[in-house]
């Protein structure tokens, strides 16, 4: 969706000239609270609701998770992990989705010019017209969210509702969390408010209590209180210390500028050859040589 | 043709092996135009060429099978006279005295020179490794088959083959351009007897030899 303004775009997809830079937006993160979630699953509704997304009706094969995974048309999912803390169960409940990377892996995998873009608040947004569907920020992205669709091979995310916060409104899901687990509001603000959380959170015995911020991605826009901060992948695989994967950056960092260059480097030296050693040319005594071997033959 | 008259010419592509070659080399630079169109940003505008941006990206794998195919058929055709010899170790090792077109200096060569025999199992490997490559990236229908993990490998696999590839197939072009008398082989089938005397002189006495034994 393109609902904010050129002049808002921090970074576009495969583009290499400085995007507009005269105003400045404050940056917004939504802060998820897992330790206040209940599972409701009143924000997966909420974005099916705002969104108009109709997911096909699945089966139950036992787990809480409907439907088993984000989908083009699931840009949100509580995920659901029952841990044994010495004893103790916990019911761990993450609400999944995009994290909005301040450095986004998707962007900077994507070929096709402006199909991905960062605008000035942090948001990252896919926009549709320009996608190609190649499926590259499948392979960008650290939290394995990106869905490509079988209908119109289209990537599909959450776009932390671009079009509700451009106009003043909270994404959708944080209006319609019951519990307030869902925050949102500048990222400053957020980080303020889950200070008073996790100090709350640690007074009730939970030591490792922190915010889920991670740096290796330049830190998101989409935050997590989390009770275990020290082990994040309790939380359905949450990743401890995301980053752009190595691959990734060798694919899309130097190595294209230096893979054009050595075709035109190839190229111009054969070039230089040419002009300095010349063709190689077939001599008359070449043609009598062959001539005197094969005698009288045509 | 009245410039051959005083000369012998000699077989080197039937008409078959011409077309499977034409046809591989149309295919191959497009499909090296819709890769490069998706491998930099500064060439995205390729994507117009077929359609725009979507149209590339689903033209670009079919273009790869047939790649693979007319390739195919040229290593069927070629691979028996590309096997590495003796002689070719040191040719390689006289490489100066073959950019420097002093080919006295050099052994005598048969049907291919080594450096042709490179590019044939340059390309046959570059080849080889972006089909696979490019079946793990193929989302449309193969997306479910590998993880993540494994694609990012194929990516990057892929952009290394390719760009191996199309510095092969630079050289390719240009050794044809600056070796006279070598485009007319793939074009008119034929060669000149000097031409074979020159720089496949082995190939030649060979040749001739297989002229007197029909007799």
């Amino acid at each position: 969706m393109a609902t904010l303004q050129s002049l808002d775009i921090k970074r576009r997809s495969a583009t290499t000239e400085t995007p507009p830079s005269v105003r400045s937006s404050i940056e917004v993160a939504k802060l998820i609270d897992v330790s206040k979630c209940i599972g409701c699953k009143a924000c997966q509704a909420a974005c099916y609701e705002w969104n108009d997304l109709h997911e096909e009706v699945g089966i139950n094969i036992g787990l809480y998770e409907n439907p088993h995974d984000l989908t083009d048309k699931t840009w949100t999912l509580m995920r659901f992990t029952e841990f044994d803390n010495k004893g103790n169960l916990e019911w761990l409940i993450r609400k999944d989705g995009c994290m909005h990377c301040d450095d986004p892996g998707c962007l900077k995998a994507c070929p096709a010019p402006g199909a991905i873009v960062q605008y000035q608040n942090g948001i990252v947004d896919f926009i549709s017209e320009n996608c190609i569907g190649c499926g590259y920020c499948v392979k960008g992205c650290p939290f394995n969210i990106p869905r490509i669709s079988k209908a119109d091979n289209k990537a599909y995310k959450c776009t932390l509702c671009s079009d509700r916060v451009s106009v003043g409104q909270a994404p959708a899901c944080a209006k319609a969390c019951p519990t307030q687990a869902i925050y949102f509001g500048t990222k400053e603000e957020m980080k303020v408010h889950a200070d008073g959380r996790i100090a709350d959170l640690k007074e009730r015995g939970y030591q490792n209590a922190g915010l889920y911020d991670p740096p290796g991605v330049g830190g998101t826009h989409v935050m997590y209180v989390l009770h275990h901060n020290d082990q994040p992948q309790l939380y359905s695989d949450l990743p401890k210390d995301p980053k752009i994967s190595p691959l990734v950056q060798f694919w899309k960092g130097g190595f294209k500028d230096v893979a054009l260059f050595g075709f035109g480097l190839t190229a111009l030296l054969g070039f230089f050859h040419y002009v300095t050693k010349g063709p190689n040319e077939v001599e008359r005594k070449d043609e009598e040589a062959a001539k005197r071997l094969s005698g009288d033959r045509p | 043709m009245s410039e051959d008259e005083d000369k012998n010419i000699l077989a080197r592509y039937t008409g078959g092996a011409r077309v499977n070659h034409w046809a591989n080399a149309i295919i191959l630079i497009l499909l090296a135009i819709s890769g490069l169109a998706l491998f930099h940003p500064g060439l995205f505008f390729l994507t117009g060429l077929f359609g725009g941006g979507p149209e590339t990206r689903a033209v670009h794998p079919w273009l790869g099978v047939a790649v693979l195919i007319t390739f195919g058929g040229l290593f069927v055709r070629f691979v028996r006279y590309n096997f590495w010899e003796r002689e070719d170790t040191k040719w390689m090792q006289r490489v100066g005295d073959v950019v420097n077109n002093k080919e006295e200096n050099l052994p005598e060569v048969g049907r291919y020179n080594a450096g042709q025999k490179l590019v044939f199992w340059g390309m046959s490997l570059s080849i080889i490794v972006l089909f696979l490559s490019g079946i793990v990236l193929w989302d449309t229908y193969f997306a479910q088959y590998t993880t993540i993990d494994q694609k990012r490998l194929a990516a990057v696999a892929h952009a290394l083959a390719a760009s191996g590839m199309i510095v092969i197939v630079i050289i390719h072009i240009y050794a044809a351009i600056w070796v006279r008398g070598t485009v007319r082989a793939m074009t008119r089938g034929s060669v000149t007897g000097g031409w074979a005397w020159r720089h496949h002189r082995k190939w030649l006495k060979e040749e001739v030899a297989k002229l007197t034994n029909d007799d």
